[in-house]
């Protein structure tokens, strides 16, 4: 599953402010640590404003700031603001949707869109920030198993 | 009194600890208060089945002054379908007026601490798709989707159709 490029715009952007809401950090900051376009960025970052994930800083030192419940907020709320996923049948109906072929075939891509919703939404951004420690925890812990081992 | 399974963990005020038979009325009424039905004779039989046998694990969180206020159920299941020996959690509740309290969490870590002692490195469980909070409390506690994929189909038309 492959995300839109405003999307992952907007993950990373709400991930790395939400990883400490008190501190502030500008666009062009952004941007450059995940090899984003700090235009696609700006008009992420004024949508997740305008949803109350993030708030924009005025004056020195100005940039934004993580301002929504990280313990609430799911991957999938975010997602869902920059593209349609898991849309129900019923949708925008396609040539031959309602052939044979097209409805065996919308069961199984049903079955892959509820999937891929079921598990974006029980996925918070708390939870994934956990998932990153936990990720980080590891990796230092195979390498000082390696050290050790090297050693 | 059922073989005591592991110990009892003490963390503030909040006693994790094996089931006792003389819980089992007061888990019954906790289940009732979660999902509105009232089963004795199930939770007899869940204690027969779990709260007295080797690798199986029926843990309850008590409150002080408040009884039984979470349990939780889990066993060392050898799979089926070729994998190696796993935990399984497949019951789990805390009172509706204690929640967001961290009682789950703490009744999970247990869980894990008796499957992890029993020998099994793996943890696993099932729960339907759209239930958004067991889904939301297991996946914060760390666990991912795993290898496996439940199918299912229906048996419409399979009655009576072996004579
Ligand atoms: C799932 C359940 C066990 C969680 O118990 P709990 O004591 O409230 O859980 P915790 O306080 O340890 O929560 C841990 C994490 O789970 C997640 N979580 C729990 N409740 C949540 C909710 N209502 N919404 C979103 N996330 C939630 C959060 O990430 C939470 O972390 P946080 O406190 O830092 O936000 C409880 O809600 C419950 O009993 N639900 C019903 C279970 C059921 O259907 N049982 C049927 C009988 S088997």
């Amino acid at each position: 599953m492959r995300l839109q490029q405003a999307t992952r715009c907007a993950l990373f952007a709400v991930l790395e402010l939400a990883q400490d809401p008190d501190r502030q950090i500008s666009a062009p900051d952004i941007a450059e640590k995940y090899g984003i376009s700090a235009n696609h960025l700006a008009k992420v970052l004024r949508d997740l404003v305008r949803a109350g994930l993030v708030e924009s800083m005025r004056g020195a030192g100005g940039g934004y700031r993580f301002s929504g419940n990280a313990k609430r907020v799911t991957l999938y709320e975010v997602v869902h603001m920059f593209e349609d996923i898991g849309s129900k049948p019923g949708g925008r109906p396609e040539g031959g949707d309602s052939s044979d072929i097209g409805r065996a075939l919308g069961q199984v891509m049903n079955e892959i869109d509820e999937t891929a919703v079921s598990t974006l939404k029980s996925i918070t951004l708390a939870t994934l920030l956990k998932l990153i420690h936990r990720n980080a925890a590891g990796q230092a812990g195979s390498r000082s198993k390696k050290d050790s081992v090297n050693a | 009194m059922p073989e005591a399974v592991g110990t009892t963990e003490l963390a503030g005020d909040l006693v994790i600890r094996a089931a006792a038979v003389a819980d089992v009325p007061a888990v019954t009424r906790l289940d009732s208060r979660i999902t509105g039905m009232t089963k004795p004779d199930y939770w007899a039989d869940m204690f027969e089945r779990y709260g007295k046998r080797p690798n199986r694990f029926f843990l309850i969180a008590e409150g002080e002054g408040a009884g039984v206020i979470g349990f939780i159920i889990g066993e060392v299941r050898a799979w089926e379908f070729g994998s190696p020996p796993s935990g399984w959690i497949f019951a789990l509740g805390v009172d509706p007026t204690a929640r967001l309290n961290k009682i789950g969490s703490r009744l999970f870590e247990a869980m894990c601490g008796r499957l992890a002692e029993s020998g099994v490195d793996m943890v696993r469980t099932m729960l339907a798709r759209d239930d958004e909070l067991n889904m939301a409390f297991f996946r914060s506690q760390g666990m991912m989707g795993g290898p496996f994929i439940q199918l299912e189909m229906s048996l419409y038309g399979f009655a009576g159709g072996h004579g």
